[in-house]
């Protein structure tokens, strides 16, 4: 039983060192949050009224859009892997393949970790000042962590059903789209009544509010347990169906 | 037998592609599979490596069954198949002492046998360059490689040299051939006749399925015929008078005489020239060996058309 551990292990290695050398998508999962971040601060933000400086607002939101990139990424390299033999190769050795999905999981809450530091950073540097203490911050990092370890394993599912890299591409596509369906960019109560639902109801809300509580002093009510539930549920559904998709396309 | 397969059924949808596919490979031994494509040979890899489950028959691999023992027969394979997998963004190094630890060499180990692998397959001076850099020569022979970290029993390769150039297949060629010295049993796959006919002790065509033939690249040979040389006429008149002459196969919508041979210079000569002692000219002369359609046209044609 060992051996699953360490094959895991060889297989994260391998994903890190993979996601490392593919620079042009590394380099991409970081500076479009931070363009984004720049337009919404620096363009948009002036005309949004949010009841506080802009860049206090935006920074939940723009760590949640980054998770949306890297989670795409993830899906793309799976299917590469599912597609060009790779994983023939593992199921023929005495080896759990299925290490080579928690592989890439791991390199892609990696690489979010990294581009999250620094979408923080560079918050920083454009005036964001938040009020946390260590413990705020730590929550935050958990949060934020837990969501993104369960939109890494949907990735993951996703990238075993798609045919190709491209509709992987195009399956993850709702993951970039849902941040601006929430309280990410401006507040909810702004919007048509249909959409103010659907925002209201999804997990990124939930999971920004409690990340702007915790860093700037919003009001998080009932947000912190929902944010917890969404994530947590989210996760185990989509470790259970990533391994349900994986046994399904490697039988025949 | 070190593999062994009896009554393989394998269907996808309507689809049959194995129905009853009886196959018996000696330890030691080199092994092809021979088949175009969509005979049922990656099928049959597939079922062997235990990738895929058949619906029916039995297969035993290194003593063991496939269906009931697949990780004792995974560790005493290895499978190369049709695309090289290899990851590009790696080095050969890194890809080989990859799967040095998957096969729990320990790091230390993977990377002594990584470096008597890059030495054995010509790859010292690209070790430490990505993979996306090497030529699709070495991407095989990387591939290759990295099935035999384990020292496998039996390794499968799946059409190892599909797309590659004469130059880089002759290579590969001696690779597989030099396996052979170290006593691994080797089962390959392939559309090449020449390519059998240069590595295999036996071969199986697969045709439907189905055991078409079995034996040695000579027997099947001459199962087909051998060489033949093709002559062609400007008239019907011409056709028909080297008909009347040469003990050959007439086709009058081509205007061609097709003609066995040995294959030799001499015997061309002797053709040309009985031609011409008979004032039949001769448009153009070209001569065949037997093709891997010609084995299939032989062996799966109705009885009685066969020529």
């Amino acid at each position: 039983m060992s051996h699953a551990l360490t094959d895991s292990v060889t297989l994260i290695g391998r994903s890190i060192r993979l996601s490392r050398r593919n620079v042009e998508t590394l380099i991409m999962s970081i500076l479009l949050p931070l363009l984004m971040m720049a337009l919404f601060v620096f363009v948009f933000g002036g005309a949004i009224n949010t009841g506080t400086a802009y860049v206090n607002y935006v920074v939940p939101g723009i760590i949640l859009l980054c998770t949306g990139y890297g989670a795409a990424s993830t899906a793309m390299s799976v299917t590469d892997d599912m597609s060009n033999g790779m994983v023939d190769r593992l199921r023929s050795m005495p080896v759990n393949s299925f290490a080579l999905l928690t592989g890439h999981v791991v390199a892609s809450v990696t690489r979010n970790a990294l581009s999250t530091t620094i979408v923080v950073v560079a918050a920083v540097l454009m005036g964001f000042r938040p009020t946390a203490g260590l413990g705020g911050w730590l929550a935050a990092a958990g949060i934020v962590l837990l969501y993104v370890l369960a939109l890494s394993w949907l990735a993951a599912g996703l990238g075993v059903v798609a045919k190709s890299v491209e509709s992987a591409s195009a399956l993850s596509f709702f993951m970039l789209f849902l941040p601006y369906l929430s309280s990410a960019f401006v507040p909810p109560g702004t919007m048509p009544a249909v959409l103010r639902v659907i925002s209201e109801h999804q997990p990124i809300t939930p999971v920004i509010e409690t990340v702007r509580g915790l860093l700037t002093g919003t009001p998080i009510g009932a947000n912190a347990a929902l944010a917890l539930v969404w994530s947590g549920g989210l996760l185990v559904g989509s470790f259970v169906l990533a391994t349900f998709l994986y046994r399904r396309r490697t039988a025949d | 037998m070190i593999v062994e397969a009896a009554d393989l059924r394998k269907r996808y949808g309507p689809t049959v592609v194995l129905d009853g596919l009886d196959l018996r490979v000696a330890a030691g031994s080199v092994f092809a599979l021979l088949g175009p494509n969509g005979a049922g040979k990656t099928t049959t890899i597939r079922i062997l490596t235990t990738l895929s489950r058949p619906d029916g028959g039995l297969a035993r691999v290194a003593g063991h069954d496939v269906l009931r023992d697949p990780a004792r027969v995974r560790a005493a394979i290895s499978l190369t198949g049709q695309y090289a997998a290899v990851d590009a963004e790696q080095t050969g190094r890194e890809n080989l002492a990859m799967i040095g630890r998957l096969r729990h060499l320990g790091r230390a180990g993977a990377r002594r046998r990584a470096d008597e692998l890059l030495e054995r397959f010509d790859l010292v001076r690209a070790a430490d360059r990505r993979v996306k850099t090497y030529s699709g020569g070495m991407r095989r022979r990387l591939d290759l490689a990295m099935s035999l970290v384990a020292r496998p029993e039996v390794i499968f390769l799946d059409e190892p040299t599909t797309g590659l150039d004469p130059a880089s297949r002759a290579t590969m060629w001696d690779a597989i051939r030099d396996l052979v010295h170290t006593g691994t049993t080797i089962f390959l796959t392939t559309q090449y006749l020449e390519e059998a006919d240069r590595l295999a002790d036996r071969i199986v065509v697969l045709h439907r399925g189905k055991v078409a033939a079995e034996g040695t690249a000579d027997a099947l040979k001459a199962q087909v015929g051998g060489d033949r040389v093709d002559l062609a006429f400007d008239t019907v008149a011409d056709l028909d008078a080297a008909t009347a002459l040469l003990d050959g196969f007439p086709d009058p919508a081509r205007l061609l005489l097709s003609v066995p041979s040995d294959g030799s210079a001499a015997h061309l000569h002797r053709l040309l020239d009985d031609l011409r002692g008979s004032g039949v000219p001769v448009a153009r002369v070209s001569s065949h060996r037997p093709t891997l359609d010609d084995v299939f046209l032989a062996l799966t044609a109705p009885q009685g058309v066969r020529a």
